[in-house]
């Protein structure tokens, strides 16, 4: 057992600016992007004072219609705030509506982040699955700015079809960097897909792991994340060494609704990003 | 596909590192190098399976063809995979299509060669089944994982 990692482990809590944490700020939506068929990314203006550490996530109120938890996707030094969203909920679907101009409520930022300061100078394994990939880009936004602090970086992303690969321009940037590997994986191909085919963990055989150095940060469908976690301690990678960011259906944000409660934790405070070790217990754990 | 004797330097690979070394030894006679061009196919649905391929670098698809949509992949191994398990498994024919997405080096073994001594030596044959099934196993994990659609 490794103390010092568990007692450090993770991950630092940012307080959210200082008002009432139910009050939200009103912001103007400026800018909208489409990624793929029903995924977009709004950009927001941020209220004065606002900081987030990557991994965090901010609540937004679409008016008239409800509030939802969204992931941060842009960098942590840039003056707006990206978000990108599925549009699969009626609050995501009303956001998907609204246009540069229109303005919404803002709570955040909340939650944990992903423990970049612990992870500096060692390898850093990124695992995305679909729409897993937005709260792991403020990752890369990081090491890109500081490409001699972490040793090699890989990003291993799996997503349905090549239809629904996001950021594709970026991914290929960030491919071309030096000691960074990106590999994109498709469950479902077409013929013109000449890239990897198969589930995320297909890619674990050729991934050139030093298990001792590896920090891994994962973000995707639980079902992907319990058996990336699973393979990677059967690499030898401990599992205080895992990160994962888990979504729940998180309302009050302070631990008071008990609706994102997972185990003893509160996802909107403790989490969403926990160490595997913290969490493992629960996380494979039947909910019915 | 072209074939050679490997160097002693090139006969490395994960399936081989996970067997003793006195198994290894009785392997290596039989153990040759290919390498395959993109596109180029190690393996034709239907066809005798000749060989058992260890994946050294390159990618390899594994599919099959679906009538106006053309050949498409099912899943991708890569470096540390193996392809085929046909050649155990009578009557020795490829299932699927496995073709070189990118210059495909490896190692191989005659199937024909390979049953036999495993077939004479039942403790070897285990220990390379034992091996050839935790191939099969996580490849199976993966594909039911891709057929739940978990991605959404």
């Amino acid at each position: 057992m490794d103390n010092e990692l568990r007692s450090a482990a993770p991950v630092v809590r940012e307080s959210a600016p200082d008002r009432s944490p139910w009050t939200p700020a009103v912001v103007p939506i400026v800018d909208r992007r489409q990624e793929t068929g029903d995924v977009f990314t709004v950009t927001l203006a941020a209220p004065d004072g606002y900081r987030f550490r990557p991994g965090q996530f901010n609540m937004v109120t679409v008016f008239g219609v409800g509030e939802c938890a969204l992931s941060l996707a842009g960098a942590s030094d840039e003056p707006t705030l990206r978000h990108t969203v599925r549009a699969v909920g009626s609050v995501t679907r009303a956001l998907a509506r609204l246009r540069p101009g229109d303005r919404v409520g803002l709570r955040g930022p909340y939650g944990s982040s992903w423990p970049l300061d612990q992870a500096a100078g060692h390898d850093l394994l990124l695992i995305a699955g679909g729409v897993g990939l937005p709260p792991l880009r403020p990752v890369m936004y990081h090491v890109l700015q500081r490409p001699d602090v972490f040793g090699r970086v890989t990003v291993l992303y799996g997503v349905r079809s090549p239809a629904d690969i996001l950021y594709r321009d970026e991914l290929q940037q960030w491919a071309k960097q030096p000691g960074l590997k990106v590999w994109v994986i498709v469950a479902q191909a077409d013929v013109a897909w000449r890239g990897p085919v198969g589930f995320v963990t297909t890619l674990f055989p050729a991934l050139d792991l030093n298990p001792s150095t590896t920090w891994t940060f994962m973000c995707g469908p639980e079902a992907m994340m319990r058996f990336a976690a699973r393979l990677l301690e059967e690499r030898g990678v401990p599992d205080e060494r895992i990160f994962l960011s888990l979504e729940r259906n998180m309302q009050c944000t302070v631990g008071f609704c008990g609706h994102c409660q997972f185990g003893p934790e509160f996802v909107c405070m403790d989490g969403p990003v926990f160490s595997y070790w913290r969490i493992r217990h629960f996380f494979t754990i039947r909910e019915a | 596909m072209s074939g050679a004797e490997p160097s002693p330097v090139v006969k490395r690979h994960a399936f081989l590192e996970r067997l003793q070394e006195a198994q290894r030894q009785l392997l290596e006679p039989g153990l040759k190098s290919f390498t395959a061009a993109p596109g180029e196919y190690l393996a034709r649905e239907g066809e005798p399976a000749h060989a058992f391929y260890l994946i050294q670098s390159g990618h390899v698809a594994i599919g099959t063809h679906l009538g106006e949509r053309g050949a498409v992949p099912i899943q991708t191994v890569g470096p540390g995979d193996v392809v085929g398990w046909s050649w155990v498994v009578p009557p020795y024919r490829w299932q699927f299509d496995a073709r070189a997405v990118d210059r495909v080096e490896g190692l191989f073994f005659e199937a024909a060669w390979l049953r036999e001594l495993c077939e004479k030596n039942t403790t070897l044959g285990y220990q390379v089944l034992k091996q050839l099934i935790a191939s099969i196993s996580s490849r199976l994990a993966a594909t039911r994982l891709q057929k739940l659609d978990v991605y959404g």
